[in-house]
C-alpha cells in the first residue's frame, strides 16, 4: 500500500476495521441488552437485596428433643400449606449399632446450590446475604429443583393451597412468600422479613431447647432462643460441627453439632423412624 | 377442513389416471382418500381429544390430579418426553448417517424416518410443557432464561433439531411437492396451496438439482452433531443432579444409543405397516428389512453394552445411595419390570434379529414335545396356579403360596420353550421376526425410561415431605394415562396425515433406483436426471 493508491480490497479492509472500532461499544451494549436476561437476575418482587450479613445456622443436635416446635412456629409464621414442613424434624437412624437421633432440616441455603444451578428461569436464586430465595411470580413449576435438591427441602403446590384472609392480605414479596399459589415451588427462606428487623427466624425463636442458633458469618456470632450468643468460629471448632452430606460439595450454610448427648427418652413424641442417607 | 373432506371429488380424482405406473404406485394414498382415512383421523382424533380433556382437568385442579408428589415429582410425562425425543433420532440416523455412508438402499425409507422424527419431536417437545405447574409462564424460559440450566440446553437443542429436521424433511420433498403441484390438479384448494408453497418454485432444472443435492449434503453433516447433542442434553437433565441412579458420566452416550435403537426399531414398524397399508411391496423389499434388521441389531447390542457399563460398575461398588436404587431394580419392587425389560426388550430382540440369518433349525420340529400351543397353555396354567386364590388352596388342602415361585419359574420356562419351538417358523418368516423384535425394543424403550426416571426419585438422599418411603410412591393416574395416550395418538395422527399429504416413499429418489415407465405428459421434468449432478448418490 503506497500513498493514496488504495485498491478496493484494502479500502474495504480498512473500512471494516474502522466500522468495527466505531460499532464495538454499541455492539457490546446491544449484546449486554440482549444477553442480560439470559445471564443475569431480573428484578424480584419485594427483594430488598438483603443486608451486608452472611446468614448462617448452627443446629445443636444434642439439644434437640424432637418436639417439632420449630416446624409449628415456621408453619404459623409463613402459613405454610398443609403437607409441607419447611423445617422438618427427622428421626435419623444410621445403620448398625448407633442409636437414632433427631435431625431438624431447614433449607440448607447452600453456597453451591444445586436447585439454583438447574433453575431455568432464575425463580430460585442466591442472594449476597447467603439466603436462597424463591420468586413465585417467576416459577414455571418444572420441579427440576425438587429433583436436584439433595436435602428434600423443596415442596410443590400440587393444588391450590387453602387460603386465609390474613394470608391473602399480603402483597406478594419474595421475602414473605405469601400468598401461596398453585403450581409453584415452596421452601424455607430463613425469614428475611424478620431478620431484616434484627429478629431471629421463626423456627429459631420457636425452639424451646435453644437448639437452633442463627447469626452472621461476618460478625462471627450466633444466637439462639435462650439468648445464648456464641462466637461462631469457637462453637464450630469446639463443637466438632459438620454439615450434612458435605461430600456432595453443595456447601450448605447449616452446621450441625453432633448429637452426642441427645436424650432418647423424648423420642416417642415423634413420627416413624426413617433411615438416614437413603430411603 | 371437514367440509373439504366431505367433497366427493377427492376420493376419485381423474388426475390420478394421468400418472405413470411408478407414480401411481406411490401416490395412490395421496390422491385417494377413502373412508378409512376419515375413520383413522376420527379414531385417533378422539383419543387426542380425550387427552386434551384430561389436560384441561389438570389445568383446572393442578398437578394434584396426577400421581406425582413431592418425592416422585416427575412421572410418565417426562418418560414420554425422553421416549419421543429418543424415537426422533431415527431421522438423523437414516437420512444423515446412511446418506453420508452412501447406502443407496435407504431411498424408500428415509422419508418414513424423517416424518417420524418430525412427528415425534412435536410431541416430545410438548410433554415437558404439559408437565409444568405454570404452563402459562412458559415464555419465562425466553424472557428470564438462564443458560446455566440444562432445561435451556434442551430448549436450544430441541428447537434447533426440530428446525433442522423440518428442513431435512422438506428438502427432499421439493421435487415430489412439485410433482403433486403439477399433476394433482383436482386436489382440494388447501392442498393445492400446500403443494405450491412447499415446491418452492421447483422446475427440475439441472441447476436446481445440484443445489438440492448440496443442501441435502450440508444438512446431513449439520444434523448429526445436533442429534447427538439433543439426546445428550436430555440425559443431562438427570445426570446433572446428585441423585443416585442419575449421577452418572455415561448418561449421554447411554441415552443416545438407546434413542438410536428405539428409533431404528420404530422405522421397521413403520415399514411393515406402510408396506401392507399402501401396497409398497415393490419398494420395501425383504432386503430393506434385512438391512434395517442389521442396523437395529447393531444398535441393540451397543445399548446392551451401555446397560452393562452403567449397571455393573455401580452394582459392584454398591455405594449406599446407589444400593437403594439398584436394590429396587435388581430384586425389589421393580425387579420384574427391570429383568423382563432387559431380557424381553433387549436380549430376545437381538436373537430374533439374528436368527433368520442362521441355517433353518428344522431339527427343532423333530423334538416331539416342542409344540407352541400346548407349551403356551401349560405356561398359562402354571402361572394361573401360582396366583390361585386361598379358597382353592384350602379346597385342595395344600398351601400353594410357598410354591408360587416354583410355579412362576415353571411358567417362564414353559413360555421360553414355547418360544424356542417357534424358532424354525420365525426363521422362515424373517420379516415377522424382525417386526416382533422391533416392537419389543420400542416398548422396552418406554419402560426403560420409566425405570430411569421413577426409581431414582423414590430414593432421595433425605426422605421428602410427609411421604413415608414405603409402598407405592408413584402410580400414574387416569389423567396421566389419558394425556400420554393422547400424545401417542397425536404422534400417529400427524404421522398418518403426513403420509396422506405427500408420498411417504420418495417418488423422485426411488425413480432412479429401478427401471420405471417413461413419464407421461409435459410435467415429467421433475424426474429428469440432473446433467451436472456432483454426486452419484441422489
Amino acid at each position: 500500500m503506497s500513498g493514496a493508491k488504495f485498491n478496493r480490497r484494502e479500502f474495504l479492509k480498512l473500512a471494516g476495521i474502522g466500522a468495527a472500532a466505531v460499532m464495538a461499544p454499541k455492539a457490546e451494549a446491544a449484546i449486554t441488552t440482549v444477553a442480560r436476561p439470559l445471564l443475569a437476575a431480573g428484578p424480584h418482587p419485594g427483594d430488598s437485596g438483603g443486608g451486608n450479613q452472611r446468614w448462617l445456622m448452627v443446629i445443636d443436635l444434642a439439644r434437640c428433643d424432637g418436639c417439632a416446635a420449630c416446624t409449628r412456629a415456621c408453619s404459623a409464621m409463613h402459613m405454610v400449606p398443609p403437607g409441607q414442613e419447611w423445617i422438618k424434624v427427622y428421626d435419623m437412624q444410621h445403620e448398625g449399632l448407633a442409636d437414632s437421633y433427631f435431625f431438624p432440616r431447614p433449607c440448607m441455603h447452600c453456597d453451591n446450590p444445586p436447585c439454583v444451578n438447574v433453575c431455568p428461569v432464575d425463580a430460585t436464586y442466591k442472594r449476597a446475604d447467603g439466603t436462597v430465595l424463591m420468586d413465585q411470580d417467576r416459577c414455571i413449576g418444572c420441579r427440576f429443583c425438587l429433583a436436584a435438591c439433595p436435602y428434600a427441602a423443596r415442596y410443590f403446590n400440587w393444588a391450590e393451597p387453602p387460603h386465609t384472609e390474613q394470608e391473602l392480605s399480603y402483597t406478594y414479596s419474595v421475602e414473605m412468600n405469601m400468598p401461596h399459589r398453585k403450581g409453584v415451588v415452596e421452601k424455607c427462606i430463613w425469614c428475611p422479613g424478620l431478620t431484616s428487623q434484627g429478629l431471629l427466624p421463626a423456627c429459631v425463636s420457636g425452639c424451646p431447647m435453644g437448639a437452633i442458633y442463627f447469626g452472621d458469618e461476618n460478625e462471627d456470632a450466633v444466637t439462639n432462643s435462650l439468648g445464648e450468643t456464641h462466637r461462631l468460629s469457637t462453637l464450630l471448632v469446639e463443637g466438632a460441627a459438620e454439615r450434612h452430606l458435605a461430600e456432595l460439595g453443595t456447601e450448605p450454610r447449616v452446621w450441625y453439632l453432633p448429637p452426642r448427648t441427645q436424650s432418647a427418652k423424648t423420642r416417642e413424641q415423634t413420627t416413624a423412624s426413617v433411615p438416614a442417607h437413603q430411603g | 377442513m371437514t367440509t373439504t373432506f366431505a367433497d366427493p371429488t377427492i376420493s376419485r380424482p381423474s388426475s390420478f389416471d394421468a400418472l405413470n405406473k411408478h407414480e401411481r404406485a406411490l401416490l395412490a394414498p395421496v390422491f385417494k382418500w377413502g373412508r378409512g382415512v376419515y375413520l383413522t383421523i376420527g379414531g385417533l382424533g378422539a383419543i387426542v381429544a380425550f387427552g386434551i380433556y384430561a389436560y384441561f382437568v389438570q389445568l383446572r385442579d393442578g398437578l394434584s390430579v396426577t400421581g406425582m408428589r413431592d418425592t416422585v415429582s416427575w412421572g410418565i410425562y417426562i418418560t414420554d418426553f425422553v421416549f419421543f425425543i429418543g424415537i426422533s433420532h431415527v431421522g438423523a440416523l437414516l437420512s444423515s448417517i446412511l446418506r453420508l455412508t452412501g447406502a443407496g438402499w435407504r431411498h424408500p425409507i428415509t422419508r418414513m424416518a424423517e416424518a417420524i422424527t418430525f412427528a415425534a419431536l412435536l410431541m416430545g417437545a410438548l410433554m415437558p410443557i404439559i408437565d409444568l405447574g405454570r404452563p402459562e409462564r412458559v415464555l419465562n424460559l425466553i424472557l428470564h432464561g438462564r443458560l446455566q440450566s440444562p432445561i435451556l440446553w434442551d430448549i436450544l437443542s430441541i428447537t434447533t433439531y426440530l428446525a433442522g429436521s423440518t428442513i431435512f424433511l422438506l428438502l427432499p420433498l421439493i421435487p415430489d411437492m412439485a410433482l403433486l403441484r403439477d399433476k394433482f390438479t383436482d386436489a382440494p384448494t388447501w392442498r393445492r396451496w400446500i403443494y405450491k408453497i412447499f415446491s418452492f418454485g421447483w422446475r427440475g432444472t439441472p441447476e436446481q438439482h445440484v443445489r438440492l443435492e448440496r443442501s441435502m449434503n450440508a444438512m446431513a453433516v449439520l444434523i448429526l452433531p445436533i442429534a447427538v447433542m439433543v439426546h445428550t442434553v436430555v440425559s443431562w437433565i438427570f445426570a446433572m443432579t446428585l441423585r443416585p441412579g442419575w449421577n452418572s458420566t455415561i448418561f449421554g452416550p447411554y441415552f443416545v444409543a438407546g434413542a438410536l435403537a428405539s428409533g431404528a426399531a420404530s422405522v421397521v414398524l413403520a415399514m411393515v405397516v406402510f408396506r401392507r397399508m399402501y401396497h409398497l411391496e415393490n419398494f420395501i423389499t425383504l432386503q430393506h428389512f434385512k438391512n434395517m434388521a442389521a442396523l437395529v441389531l447393531t444398535l441393540d447390542l451397543v445399548y446392551i453394552y451401555f446397560n452393562l457399563a452403567e449397571y455393573v460398575t455401580v452394582a459392584y461398588k454398591m455405594e449406599a445411595g446407589e444400593r437403594a436404587v439398584l436394590g429396587d431394580l435388581f430384586s425389589g419392587k421393580y425387579a420384574g419390570m427391570f429383568w423382563i425389560t432387559q431380557f424381553l426388550g433387549l436380549i430376545v430382540p437381538a436373537l430374533l434379529l439374528v436368527l433368520p440369518r442362521f441355517k433353518p433349525m428344522t431339527w427343532l420340529n423333530r423334538i416331539r414335545f416342542l409344540r407352541p400351543i400346548p407349551l403356551a397353555a401349560a405356561a398359562a396354567v402354571s402361572l394361573a396356579v401360582s396366583f390361585a386364590p386361598t379358597y382353592i388352596q384350602s379346597w385342595i388342602g395344600y398351601d400353594l403360596a410357598s410354591l408360587a415361585f416354583v410355579f412362576r419359574l415353571g411358567a417362564a420356562l414353559l413360555a421360553g420353550l414355547a418360544a424356542v419351538s417357534l424358532v424354525p417358523r420365525l426363521q422362515a418368516q424373517p420379516v415377522t421376526s424382525f417386526v416382533i423384535a422391533s416392537g419389543l425394543i420400542v416398548v422396552q424403550a418406554w419402560v426403560k425410561r420409566y425405570l430411569i426416571v421413577v426409581p431414582t426419585l423414590e430414593h432421595p438422599l433425605l426422605p421428602a415431605g410427609n411421604t413415608a418411603l414405603t409402598g407405592t410412591l408413584y402410580f400414574p393416574t387416569w389423567v396421566e394415562w389419558a394425556i400420554s395416550a393422547g400424545a401417542m395418538a397425536g404422534f400417529l395422527l400427524i404421522y398418518f396425515l403426513l403420509s396422506r399429504m405427500f408420498p411417504i416413499v420418495s417418488v423422485w429418489e426411488t425413480a432412479h433406483d429401478k427401471k420405471v415407465d417413461e413419464p407421461i405428459g409435459a410435467s415429467a421434468h421433475a424426474l429428469k436426471q440432473p446433467a451436472t449432478a456432483s454426486s452419484p448418490e441422489v
